[in-house]
């Protein structure tokens, strides 16, 4: 069986793999390391361990898949469009950290549309971006986003053509296909991977992802299963220029070729969708700008202002969990582990404390301005600029500006 | 009917404290809680036991773990806020085991939970599946938290109706009605909240705000307390080895590492109009 094993003549019970182990997987006693039930493998020990003295042997049938790994090549971005047929702009985010990854490893990227054709030449745009390929079906079948229809088609044309690597964009639709593919090509698959790297020779992709809300990363590979699957918040990845410059205008980049393949006759929804809500006003995941309002802004009648501030900055209203839990914004507004995450360019933070299931859903921000009362307040160590002092007063100040600027 | 509710225990708190000096990381006793979001599909399942139970048709909900054996506690719990039976798959083989294990592991122990024995174990409420039926049978719900707070990875509702060829509707935010072999609930999606309706069985994942756990009543610890909670291994529920834990998880944690943190926090002194200055500057930079 496979195990984490200790050498007990090398061990000298310092103790250091006690302390770098987070879920009480290793224990000490008598100067000797002693690994217990709760034990996850996680390999944070061997990585501890100043004398080489732990291990993690693996079974021979572990390593052995039974695959011919060098039977998968090149790297497949599976694109999502939204409900107008438009390409999502992960999408974009998606082919250009393909490309880096395809160039390192000298192999092609290709893309994987299947759409109802509800926006018009959505895999022209598509082939433009720099890909060698789009793989694109238009069905009335995938008019609906139903991730089993979804998986039968992707794993049909998976176990034809065998990619080495699949990226998902990890939207709501992205998490639940992704794992429907996975489980029917019997394959890894990693979620909310914020790097990506690849490995020339092998092509092992080094997918690393946060864990414990964000306090610490694991780094993690598929070694001897493909394809390599991965799934990628919105907003981690930029999209280049020259990938969105190509989808524009279609004259840069050599024009991918675009294949057509059909979902199979057989395919059929087992999912009737009786109604829907559309989410109304922006979409706070994908806002350039945001504003995060949370308890420290007072009351309810304080709400107007920060929705005034949004407004004047062109940016969308967000908020903490325990608002929408008193009813002062629908859960739509919701930022944090069990609401939305969010990678704006600009994030200005107004009474967040900043408790770590609300920090863990804005770590793709790329600047964050943090206003709090509270110099100790946990928001101020992701913060990039703090400013410690009254909200209410900060916000009034900020709009009286902006609103002079027009 | 038959719902089985898979839960997972979890640290009471995400928030793992690393030590500046050494950046390891401080444990303090922190206790295991079954994930929120699991807990919350119990309460969806005992919901629906409760209002059968009120037009006299029986149904049982089985909770359903991996992990280690003081999970058992854990699952006691659940029957005594009413479940009506527990199993726990509990062996050093499962260890290790990533999302395609752990499903793995999670069908076989929803297999094991439809056998005969485990079902007559648990008579009280298979009134539909009476019938001692040949072989193992399948669940007519699967009920899953959408993600666990640890993990965050919300893979397993989703490869466990593939193993299992079930529909999947994942982040249910209300189940409107479950009857005549559908199940209707409204969902979160990218496009919006759609009601949709699948047939059973079928697999859900539910949202952390879909139903307020309940407590367990008196008379459900006293009868929790002698209750059969199935500690079961690999090989009990013919779990493949190859298949399970670290032999069967195609992806490995490599290394773990502590992420570099900008502690590079500007604070904006001067006075509050020459701060509100500077965030403009920043929301200019930001394309304003």
């Amino acid at each position: 069986m496979s195990g984490l094993m200790v050498d007990a003549a090398r061990c000298v019970g310092c103790k250091r793999c006690e302390r770098a182990c987070a879920f009480g997987g290793i224990v000490v006693e008598s100067r000797l390391a002693r690994p217990t039930d709760a034990c996850t493998l996680c390999g944070g020990c061997v990585e501890a361990c100043p004398v080489d003295a732990i291990a993690i042997e693996r079974d021979e049938a572990g390593e052995r898949s039974g695959r011919n790994l060098s039977a998968y090549r090149d790297i497949w971005v599976i694109a999502q469009v939204d409900v107008e047929g438009a390409l999502l702009p992960v999408v974009f985010e998606l082919v250009g950290k393909a490309l880096e990854l395809a160039k390192v490893r000298g192999c092609q990227v290709v893309a994987v549309l299947g759409e109802a054709g509800r926006a018009p030449r959505q895999a022209e745009r598509l082939a433009a971006t720099g890909v060698a390929e789009v793989i694109h079906t238009v069905d009335e079948r995938l008019a609906h986003a139903d991730a089993e229809v979804f998986a039968q088609w992707i794993c049909a044309l998976a176990e034809e053509r065998r990619p080495e690597a699949m990226l998902f964009g990890a939207t709501a639709f992205g998490r639940e296909l992704a794992p429907r593919v996975a489980v029917r090509l019997q394959t890894g698959l990693t979620a909310d991977c914020t790097a990506l790297d690849i490995d020339p020779k092998t092509g092992a992709l080094l997918q690393t992802r946060p864990a414990f809300g964000g306090n610490l990363m694991a780094a993690i590979e598929c070694p001897a299963h493909r394809p390599q699957m991965a799934t990628v918040r919105p907003g981690v990845f930029a999209a280049p220029e020259r990938v969105t410059a190509g989808a524009g205008t279609g004259a840069d980049l050599a024009a991918g070729i675009i294949t057509q393949a059909p979902l199979a006759p057989e395919v059929a929804s087992r999912v009737a969708v009786l109604g829907i809500e559309p989410v109304t006003g922006g979409s706070i995941a994908q806002a350039e700008r945001l504003v995060v309002v949370g308890r420290g802004v007072g009351s309810k009648k304080n709400l107007p202002l920060m929705e005034r501030l949004a407004e004047l900055l062109h940016a969308e209203l967000g908020c903490t969990r325990p608002l929408v839990e008193a009813g002062w914004l629908d859960y739509a507004h919701q930022v944090g582990q069990t609401g939305a995450a969010v990678a704006p360019k600009l994030l200005v933070s107004i009474g967040v404390s900043g408790a770590i299931q609300h920090l863990a859903g804005i770590g793709g921000a790329e600047t964050v301005v943090a206003i709090n009362e509270d110099a100790a307040a946990p928001i101020f160590g992701v913060a990039d600029y703090a400013v410690v002092g009254d909200a209410i007063e900060v916000v009034t100040e900020l709009i009286a500006q902006l609103e002079a600027r027009d | 009917m038959h719902i089985v509710v898979c839960v997972k225990a979890v640290p009471s708190s995400t928030e793992v404290k690393m030590d500046p000096v050494t950046h390891t990381i401080v444990r303090d006793g922190r206790e295991s809680v079954v994930n929120p979001f699991d807990a919350a599909a119990l309460e969806v399942a005992l919901a629906i036991k409760d209002e059968r139970a009120a037009t006299g048709e029986g149904c049982r909900v089985s909770v359903l773990s991996m992990g280690i054996p003081a999970t058992e506690v854990l699952l006691r719990d659940g029957i005594a806020r009413g479940a009506s039976d527990a199993l726990l798959l509990s062996d050093r083989a499962f260890a290790g085991a990533d999302t395609l294990a752990t499903s793995y592991a999670l069908s076989c122990g929803i297999r094991e939970l439809g056998s005969a024995s485990m079902s007559d174990a648990a008579a009280s409420g298979a009134s539909e599946h009476g019938e001692a039926a040949p072989g193992p049978s399948l669940p007519d719900l699967i009920l899953c938290g959408k993600m666990a707070v640890d993990g965050d990875t919300a893979q397993i509702g989703p490869e466990l109706a593939g193993l299992f060829d079930m529909p999947c509707v994942t982040d249910v935010r209300e189940l409107v009605a479950i009857e005549r072999g559908r199940v209707t609930v409204r969902h979160a999606t990218d496009a919006g909240i759609e009601l949709v309706e699948v047939p059973l069985p079928a697999v859900l994942t539910v949202a952390k705000d879909i139903a307020q756990p309940r407590m367990p009543s008196i008379a459900g610890v006293r009868a929790a307390a002698g209750a059969p909670v199935a500690v079961l291994s690999a090989a009990c529920v013919q779990a493949d080895p190859a298949r399970s834990g670290l032999a069967g998880s195609p992806t490995q944690v490599v290394r773990s590492f502590v992420p570099e943190r900008s502690d590079a926090c500007e604070v904006l002194e001067g006075s509050v109009p020459q701060q509100a200055a500077r965030i403009i500057a920043l929301a200019e930079e930001a394309g304003l």
